[in-house]
C-alpha cells in the first residue's frame, strides 16, 4: 500500500512562496485502480513527481508498505517499487525499444520476452522491437512504448502522468483499452493514474478530486464521479486531446 | 607479436588469430604477416614507406585486412598505403591502429590511406583507432583518407574512436564521380585533455553523385572536438553532412559546417546540434532503476552505438 501523510510541496517565485500542494492525505491499497483528477494546474503532476521521487516534498512523508520512502532518491524509489510513466515520454538517440524495455526489466531477456510487452500495449513487436526511441516515432507510439517500460518493471504501485496528453484520438482509443487490460490483470500491484479523461475515470475503483493543490473530494468511481460530469475534471475523448497540467 | 600487440590487434581488427584472406599486419615499424591472393595482391612500395595494394576487376566478397600496432615507446611512423581496386568489385577493408604508450615518449602513427575506386565497385573501410598504456608519452594518431570514387561506385567509411588516443587530426578526401556514393560513419569519444579534429572535404563532381557524413561525438572532461566538414556541389548532386555531439564537463566542440553549391541541382544540407545529455533522459532511466552514472553511460554507449 502507498501512503501519502501530509505531503505539502512549496516553491519559490518571484521571491515569493507559493504552495502547489498543501497537506495531502492519501491512501493507495493493494491491487487498486485509482485516478486522480482535477483542474490545470492544481498540483496532480507534481503529485506525481513527488511519488516518484524527482520531487522532493516540502514537508510529509511517504510510506510503501509501512516503510518510508521518504529520503529514497528517483533510483532507490524503482527498486523499492515505484514505477513512473512520464507525461511527455523521452526521446534517445541510439537507444532501442528493446534496449529500454531490458533495462526496465533488469535482465537480459530473449527479445520474444521483450515483445511481450509490447504486445500488451497494442504494438506489432517485430516492428518495434529494433526501432530507436527516436523523433521517428510518433506521440502515440512513444506513449505506448512509455507505458510497455513501466508494464515491464512490474512495480508494486505504478504511476501514469496523464497517459492521454499529446496522442491523437485513435490512439487514445487504444490506450484506454491498455488500460482496462491492465485492470483486468488485476493481481496486488496497483495502478495511479493522473487523467481527467472521462473514460479513463469510468474504468478506477476509486477517484481523488485535486484542486487547488487539496483534496476535495476522494471515494468510489460510483460516488465521485457522478459529481465530475460536465466539469473540467471529467471531459469525454474529445473535449481536451492535448490538456495536461505540467 | 607479444601479448600487448595481440591485444591492440583484437582492439582494432576484431583479430584473435591470423585472419582469413589478405592481409598485411604491421607492429612496430615493420610487417609481421602479409598475405596476398589470387585477387588481392599486396606488394611493399619501393621506398618501403607503405604498400601498394591492387585489387582485381570483378573481386568479390572477400575482406583485406591491415592492422598497425604500436607498443614501442618513442615510435614516430608515416605510412603511405595505395588500394587500386578494380571495376565491379565488393570488398571489406579492415584498418586500424592500437597503441600502446607505457613510456615517457610519444608514440606517433600517420597513415596515409589512398583509394581509387574503380567503376561500379563497392567497399566497405572500417578503421578503429585505439590507445592504451599509463606512461605519461602521448599516443598520437594523424589518419588521412584519400578516396576517388569513379563512376557508379560506392564506398562505406566507418571509423571509431573511443579510447584512449590523446591527439587526432583526421583529414579525409573525397572526389565523386558520376553516380558515385560515399557514406561516411563517424564515431568519437575523447577524454581527459584529449583533441580530435575531423576535417573532411568532399567534392561532388559528377552528376548523380551522393555524400553522407555522419559524426556522432561525445567529448569529456576537459577534451576538445573539432568537426571541420566541407561539401561542394559541382554537379546536379546531393550532400548531407551531419554533427551529432553530446558535450560534457569542461569539454569544448566545435562544429564548422560548410557547404559550396557550385551547380543550380546541387542539393546540399548540413545538421550540426551540440548539447548535453538531457535531464529527463537521465531521470527516465533512473525512474527504470539504473543509478545516475548508469544512466549517463547507457545514454552514451546508445548514442555511440
Amino acid at each position: 500500500m502507498l501512503e501519502l501523510k501530509n505531503i505539502s510541496f512549496e516553491v519559490e517565485e518571484e521571491g515569493q512562496s507559493k504552495v502547489i500542494l498543501k497537506d495531502i492525505n492519501l491512501k493507495v491499497g493493494d491491487g487498486k485502480f485509482v485516478v486522480i483528477t482535477g483542474p490545470n494546474g492544481s498540483g496532480k503532476s507534481t503529485l506525481a513527481k513527488i511519488i516518484a521521487g524527482i520531487e522532493q516534498p516540502s514537508s510529509g512523508s511517504i510510506l510503501l508498505d509501512g516503510r518510508d520512502i521518504t529520503p529514497l532518491g528517483v533510483t532507490d524509489r524503482a527498486k523499492a517499487g515505484i514505477g513512473y510513466a512520464f507525461q511527455n515520454p523521452v526521446r534517445f538517440k541510439g537507444i532501442k525499444v528493446k534496449d529500454l524495455i531490458r533495462i526496465a526489466v533488469g535482465s537480459d531477456i530473449s527479445v520474444a520476452e521483450a515483445c511481450k510487452f509490447l504486445s500488451e500495449v497494442g504494438l506489432c513487436a517485430r516492428n518495434y522491437i529494433d526501432r530507436e526511441v527516436n523523433a521517428s516515432l510518433s506521440g502515440g507510439e512513444l506513449k505506448r512504448i512509455e507505458i510497455a517500460t513501466v508494464l515491464a518493471r512490474g512495480s508494486k504501485i505504478s504511476v501514469f502522468d496523464e497517459p492521454e496528453a499529446g496522442i491523437d484520438l485513435w490512439s487514445f482509443g487504444n490506450l484506454i483499452e491498455v488500460f482496462e487490460r491492465m485492470r483486468a490483470a488485476g493481481a496486488d500491484n496497483s495502478i495511479l493514474v493522473i487523467s481527467h479523461q472521462e473514460r479513463i475515470l469510468n474504468i478506477a475503483d476509486e477517484i481523488v478530486v485535486l484542486a487547488g493543490g487539496e483534496i476535495k473530494a476522494h471515494g468510489a468511481r460510483e460516488d465521485i464521479l457522478p459529481t465530475l460530469l460536465g466539469t473540467d475534471s471529467a471531459v469525454s475523448a474529445c473535449g481536451k486531446m492535448t490538456g495536461g497540467a505540467q | 607479436m607479444d601479448e600487448i600487440q595481440k591485444k591492440l590487434l583484437f582492439e582494432v581488427a576484431d583479430l584473435h588469430v591470423v585472419p582469413e584472406g589478405a592481409y598485411n599486419i604491421r607492429a612496430n615499424g615493420r610487417s609481421v604477416g602479409r598475405n596476398s591472393t589470387a585477387n588481392i595482391d599486396i606488394s611493399p612500395k619501393p621506398d618501403g614507406n607503405g604498400l601498394n595494394i591492387r585489387v582485381k576487376d570483378g573481386t568479390k566478397k572477400q575482406s583485406l585486412h591491415i592492422p598497425v600496432v604500436l607498443s614501442k615507446s618513442g615510435l614516430k611512423e608515416t605510412v603511405y598505403n595505395d588500394f587500386y581496386i578494380g571495376d565491379d568489385c565488393d570488398i571489406v577493408v579492415i584498418a586500424g591502429c592500437g597503441i600502446d604508450n607505457c613510456g615517457v615518449q610519444d608514440s606517433e602513427h600517420d597513415g596515409i590511406h589512398r583509394f581509387f575506386v574503380g567503376k561500379n565497385s563497392k567497399i566497405k573501410y572500417v578503421e578503429k583507432h585505439y590507445g592504451s598504456g599509463d606512461g605519461s608519452g602521448k599516443r598520437i594518431l594523424n589518419p588521412v583518407t584519400e578516396v576517388s570514387l569513379n563512376e557508379g561506385s560506392f564506398m562505406e567509411m566507418e571509423t571509431v574512436q573511443i579510447k584512449g588516443v590523446d591527439s587526432t587530426v583526421r583529414e579525409t578526401k573525397a572526389v565523386l564521380a558520376a553516380h558515385s556514393k560515399l557514406l561516411v560513419r563517424e564515431r568519437l569519444m575523447t577524454h581527459g585533455s584529449q583533441s580530435a579534429v575531423s576535417v573532411y572535404d568532399v567534392e561532388l563532381n559528377g552528376e548523380g553523385s551522393d555524400a553522407d557524413v555522419i559524426s556522432r561525438s561525445v567529448a569529456r572532461d576537459n577534451s576538445f572536438q573539432k568537426f571541420d566538414a566541407k561539401i561542394a556541389g559541382n554537379a546536379p548532386c546531393a550532400g548531407h553532412s551531419e554533427c551529432d555531439a553530446i558535450i560534457m564537463d569542461n569539454a569544448r566542440i566545435s562544429a564548422i559546417p560548410r557547404l559550396d553549391a557550385n551547380n543550380v541541382d546541387a542539393a546540399l544540407i548540413h545538421e550540426a546540434a551540440i548539447g548535453k545529455i538531457a535531464g529527463e533522459q537521465i531521470t527516465k532511466l533512473m525512474t527504470l532503476g539504473l543509478t545516475e552514472k548508469e544512466a549517463e553511460e547507457q545514454i552514451i554507449n546508445g548514442f555511440l552505438s
